[in-house]
Parts: C-alpha cells; sequence; structure tokens
C-alpha cells in the first residue's frame, strides 16, 4: 500500500509532492493542533479529514480536536455565522454568555494539550475564544476564518474581534474577506481532496444507480446543486432559475444537501425549499445524511450541468469538487466562486435567478461548448485547488509565522 | 571551475493588507505609497498562486482597469508596462503611476469600480529552502532542469533578478564562473526568453531547451 502522498503524486507530479516534503523538513516533529466544532458536515470538517493525516505523514506530530455544545451554543453560532455574511441580527444576551460558558468548559478539557502546542490552528468564529482561556500558550496561534467576512453585521463583528485580535495571525480564502486586525493576514484559498470517497473516480455501476435510487430520469438532462440548506446558498432561487429555464429546455433539477452538526437552521430552510419546489416531479429535494459522500460524488458525475447559486460564499467547495468531475459550473457572483468560476471559460457567474435560467438553456443547447468548459474547469482545478496546493501553503505560513513578517525567509 | 550549483526551492505565501482601491484615483494615491512587496506580488506573486492558464492581462492592474473599471484603454496601456524592462520596483512604481495619471488627465469622470469589485493590494512573503541538490557542472544542469519543481524554476530565474547585481538570473551568474565559451552561447540566450508572458512550467521547457542546445 502506497502512502497517502506518494497516491497524490500520482495526480499531481512527483515534484510537487517533493516541495511539500522539503519544506515540512523545517517544520519536523512540530506539535499541531486543529481545533473546530463538527467531525463531519460542511467543508472545515472535510479539509481536516484529510490535511491532519497528511501533515503526520510530513513528521508533523498534528491531531485535531471537536469542541461540543448545547443547543443554544450552537444557535449562537449559526447566528454568528449569518451576522458575519451581512445579516443583521441582534443575539440575545443569553446565547452570547452559553457561547462564552460553552468555549471555557472545552478550554478546561484541551487546555494542557493547547497550551504545549506550536501551532494551534482555530477555524471560524466558534472556538475563537480558547485563546484567551489558555493564558499559558507556547505556540504560535492562527485564527482560520472560513467565511465572508466581507461586510459584516457590524455589533456581532465588533463582539467577536475581541476574541479574534489577540491570535498571532489569522488566515482567509480571499483578500476581499479581510478585515483589519492587529496581526498578519495570510490568504489560503481552500481545496479538495481528489482521492476522497467526495471526488474519486467512480464506477458506472455505482454512478448510474443513483438514477433509481432517486428517481431520475437518465434520458433527461440534471442540472445539481449540491449543498447544506442554507439561506446564503439560495436553493429558493435555484428553484427560480429552473422554472424559467424548463419552459424552454425541459430538464430535471437535484437540490442535494448534507446537514451538518453544528447548523440548527437546516430543517427550517428545508422546509421553505420544499413550499418552492411545490411537489413538482422535475425538482428532487434530497436530503442526505452527512456521510453520504459517495451519493453526492455520483450526483455531481450525473450532472449535465452543475449550479451554485450561492448569495454569499466563503469559498464554495462543491462548486470545485464538480469542476474537478469535468463540468461547467453556473456560479453566483460572490465570494471564492468568482475565484474559481472563470467567466465564460470554467463556467458562467450570475447574479440572479433569470441569469442562472439564462446560462442553464445556453448549456443545455451548446453541448460542445459545455465539455471544453468542463475540461478547462478540471485542469484548473488541477493546478490551483487540489490539496497539495493548501498544504504547500500551510506548511510555508508555519515557517513564516515563526520568521516574523519579514519578506523573505531563508531556511538554512 | 565554479563551485558546485546550490539548487534552491522555495515557496510564496500571500498577505492582506486591508488597503483596497475603488476608483482609478484612490489606486493612483495607493499606488505611491503601498510597500514595493505589493507592487512585486501584483506582477510576479501570479506565477506561483491561481491564476487562470490564460489570463487576459498579465498583472493585477491592468486586470482590474478591465474587470473592476471595465477601462479597456487603461488595461491595455497598464498590461504593456513589462516589469522584466524596469530596473527596480520603484521605477516600476512610478511607470504605473505615469500611466494612471496619464489616463486620469484625459478623463472627465474618475472611473469606479462596484463595491464588490474593488482592488485589494496583496503582498508576498517568500521561503527559501536549500533541496541539497547539487549542481556539478553545465552538461548537469542540462539534465537536472526539467527535473527542478516550479519553485526552484520561480526562484533562480525570476527571484534572481532581485537578489543579483547583474538583475540577471542565476544560472547566468553560474554560468560565467564556468568559462567564457559556455557564457557567451548560453546568456544570450537566457535574456532573450521572455519570463513575463509564460507559466513556470513552460518558462522551464523554454530553459531547457537552452540548456540542451548550447550545454549537452
Amino acid at each position: 500500500m502506497s502512502s497517502m502522498l506518494e497516491q497524490y503524486s500520482e495526480i499531481v507530479g512527483e515534484d510537487v509532492v517533493d516541495h511539500l516534503r522539503q519544506l515540512a523538513k523545517a517544520l519536523e516533529g512540530a506539535r499541531v493542533v486543529h481545533v473546530n466544532s463538527t467531525r463531519e458536515g460542511g467543508g472545515v470538517a472535510e479539509i481536516l479529514h484529510w490535511l491532519v493525516p497528511l501533515k503526520q505523514e510530513l513528521g508533523l506530530n498534528a491531531t485535531w480536536e471537536v469542541i461540543t455544545g448545547e443547543e443554544s451554543f450552537y444557535q449562537c453560532t449559526k447566528s454568528f455565522h449569518n451576522a458575519l455574511q451581512g445579516t443583521a441580527i441582534a443575539i440575545p444576551e443569553s446565547l452570547l454568555r452559553s457561547y462564552e460558558t460553552t468555549t471555557l468548559r472545552n478550554a478546561e478539557a484541551m487546555r494542557e494539550k493547547l497550551e504545549e502546542a506550536d501551532f494551534v490552528f482555530i477555524h471560524d468564529p466558534q472556538p475563537a475564544p480558547l485563546l484567551n482561556f489558555c493564558p499559558n500558550r507556547k505556540g504560535k496561534w492562527i485564527w482560520r476564518c472560513h467565511i465572508d467576512l466581507s461586510r459584516p453585521y457590524r455589533p456581532v463583528w465588533k463582539y467577536l474581534r475581541n476574541f479574534v485580535s489577540g491570535y498571532d495571525a489569522s488566515v482567509w480564502s480571499l483578500a476581499e474577506f479581510v478585515q483589519p486586525l492587529p496581526h498578519p493576514q495570510y490568504l489560503i484559498p481552500p481545496s479538495i481532496d481528489p482521492l476522497s470517497e467526495k471526488n474519486v473516480e467512480l464506477d458506472p455501476g455505482e454512478i448510474n444507480r443513483v438514477y433509481e435510487q432517486f428517481h431520475l430520469d437518465p434520458e433527461r438532462p440534471i442540472v445539481v446543486q449540491v449543498s447544506r440548506f442554507d439561506r446564503f446558498k439560495d436553493p429558493v432561487g435555484a428553484i427560480r432559475a429552473c422554472r424559467l429555464a424548463k419552459t424552454f429546455t425541459p430538464f430535471q433539477l437535484v437540490l442535494a444537501g448534507g446537514g451538518a452538526t453544528d447548523d440548527p437552521e437546516g430543517a427550517r430552510v428545508f422546509a421553505e425549499v420544499q413550499d418552492e419546489a411545490n411537489s413538482d416531479p422535475d425538482i428532487h429535494l434530497l436530503l442526505l445524511p452527512p456521510d453520504a459522500h459517495r451519493t453526492v460524488n455520483a450526483l455531481q458525475r450525473i450532472a449535465d450541468v452543475v449550479l451554485q447559486k450561492s448569495i454569499k460564499e466563503g469559498f464554495g467547495l462543491t462548486v470545485t469538487e464538480a469542476m474537478w468531475k469535468g463540468k461547467a459550473v453556473i456560479g453566483g457572483d460572490v465570494g471564492g466562486i468568482k475565484l474559481q468560476v472563470i467567466n465564460h471559460h470554467t463556467g458562467f457567474l450570475v447574479s440572479t435567478p433569470e441569469g442562472a435560467a439564462l446560462r442553464i438553456r445556453y448549456l443545455l443547447k451548446h453541448r460542445s461548448r459545455l465539455e471544453e468548459m468542463g475540461s478547462k474547469a478540471k485542469e484548473f482545478v488541477r493546478e490551483n485547488f487540489l490539496l497539495t496546493r493548501h498544504l504547500r501553503e500551510y506548511l510555508t505560513l508555519m515557517v513564516a509565522i515563526t520568521h516574523g513578517t519579514e519578506e523573505r525567509i531563508e531556511l538554512s | 571551475m565554479a563551485e558546485p550549483f546550490a539548487v534552491k526551492d522555495c515557496a510564496l505565501i500571500a498577505l492582506g493588507t486591508g488597503v483596497r482601491a475603488q476608483n482609478l484615483r484612490e489606486l493612483r494615491d495607493r499606488l505611491q505609497s503601498i510597500h514595493p512587496a505589493c507592487i512585486y506580488h501584483h506582477f510576479w506573486g501570479g506565477l506561483l498562486r491561481p491564476l487562470f492558464d490564460d489570463p487576459e492581462y498579465q498583472n493585477d492592474f491592468a486586470g482590474w482597469a478591465w474587470h473592476g473599471l471595465r477601462d479597456a484603454r487603461l488595461a491595455e496601456k497598464l498590461a504593456l508596462v513589462d516589469p522584466s524592462q524596469c530596473p527596480s520596483l520603484e521605477d516600476l512604481r512610478r511607470e504605473l503611476v505615469e500611466v494612471i495619471e496619464e489616463r486620469l488627465e484625459e478623463s472627465e469622470f474618475i472611473p469606479w469600480a462596484k463595491t464588490n469589485q474593488q482592488f485589494y493590494f496583496v503582498r508576498s512573503q517568500i521561503v527559501v529552502f536549500d533541496t541539497n541538490l547539487r549542481i556539478e557542472g553545465p552538461a548537469m544542469l542540462a539534465e537536472m532542469v526539467p527535473r527542478l519543481s516550479v519553485g526552484s524554476i520561480f526562484y533562480h530565474f525570476i527571484d534572481a533578478r532581485r537578489r543579483t547585481a547583474s538583475r540577471r538570473d542565476d544560472f547566468s551568474e553560474w554560468l560565467l564562473g564556468c568559462g567564457d565559451r559556455c557564457a557567451e552561447m548560453v546568456i544570450p540566450r537566457l535574456i532573450a526568453i521572455d519570463p513575463y508572458f509564460s507559466s513556470l512550467t513552460e518558462l522551464r521547457r523554454e530553459l531547457e531547451k537552452v540548456f540542451k542546445v548550447c550545454l549537452l
């Protein structure tokens, strides 16, 4: 059995993997702890599932901790998520107290490990206060913000800023998300794992089974949007786009979403989407368990066109996944989607359901254009959005942060 | 005989600066005072960061002039600013400001971008490490170049222009110590390679071709 890195070298080339090994030498044996708030569901957990083992394979002593909380904690952090992405929302004092006491309780459970670590990566706002509860920390603490913070609801950001400004550095997916903070702010777009169950090649039998499983007609085109049932992903807008386009070109729309344990709003949004779909037999709403990775993989592969009609998006890993499968993507002109969907080259950027409808019609009619865009999309992901690039930037950041902010760091 | 050529590799990491511009006058003002590392990043950083393989414009300022400001005339002029023709980053800064000033003077209105299309200044840190690979002579250089990482190509062929007194690449500098004939044959051909319009993989192929013809 070859190592994980050897398997990746078959996809990205040996020189890329050698480069990682060389860079990691400077960090050999470093104790690295990643902390987030869910082990399954959502892009952060997916990244940590491969990032931590790969760091271990490169000789770092990397581990992954998950904080836990009660319902009120997740209600509070979901409100943070909405507010930081721009929704004006007042968070009751009781929820804020729950947030602080929950993170304190978690800090007590993992304090020794965190204080001893050489590098601590805290992902998103949920575990952000841990820093304040670890006064004897020895290593560098980095806050990793995965969400679109370009126009936050100010009162909530003002509250959270107190918890993150004390970090040694922060990491953001795009320059436009960066908020002023008194430390270096690194830019690292996320990535996908091409060998994970979500992205690995599937045999035709497994792909074809999803037609039967979800009562899809293989003879008619299929447009797929995969994402949590979250208002920022605009599933209702996707249905409206579908209705507008369907009168010209008959097709089926699949909206497939898993839940994340730290997202208490999913069920409510799913109900709204059901209302909008109004039992249309060509609109398939699939509520999938968080570990249905192979099903999602197969759905993306049977799609003629992939849609990601988000109105706010941190990065949009489902866009990357679809592009890696050679699909042209119609995506909202927001956040990290703009970095991936190169308008008219790897797909189309749209701002309204009308725009999405227009592009669906265009792509379903111009099949050769669809294929050309899909193949460009796959190569674009291979060069830029696979985990090897992401890992390289994490390693570079770790080396860089131990040398301050100087522009050039020469390792002996 | 020269010392063996020490092959180094590098990785860039980008940093947000929080500095941004929404119109052309703001871009000009920010450019006059921004850290030179930002200017370097927006011209050369693209070689080592996510970038579509067929960008319409080779530097970020030109790209923004078109995608953000929708000013095709300015985009074309900025795209022609060639960093490899500027002796220093300060010269490059002056050249950029000059082009923008000229455009501001001939415009009746200040071109503006939408809020979600602002220009964000980014800089980068470079981490350089030794690969422990040593090249003993010109023939070995020709054999090894196809196997060098794109990070090594960036460091020795692009970054070197900032480090060396002659503003040349590291290969040329090293070959000077390997004998006049060798240097005479190779250096003019290396100078003729335009690094500004190629990806690092393409540059590696061009170097391979030159070394194969001259050194094997």
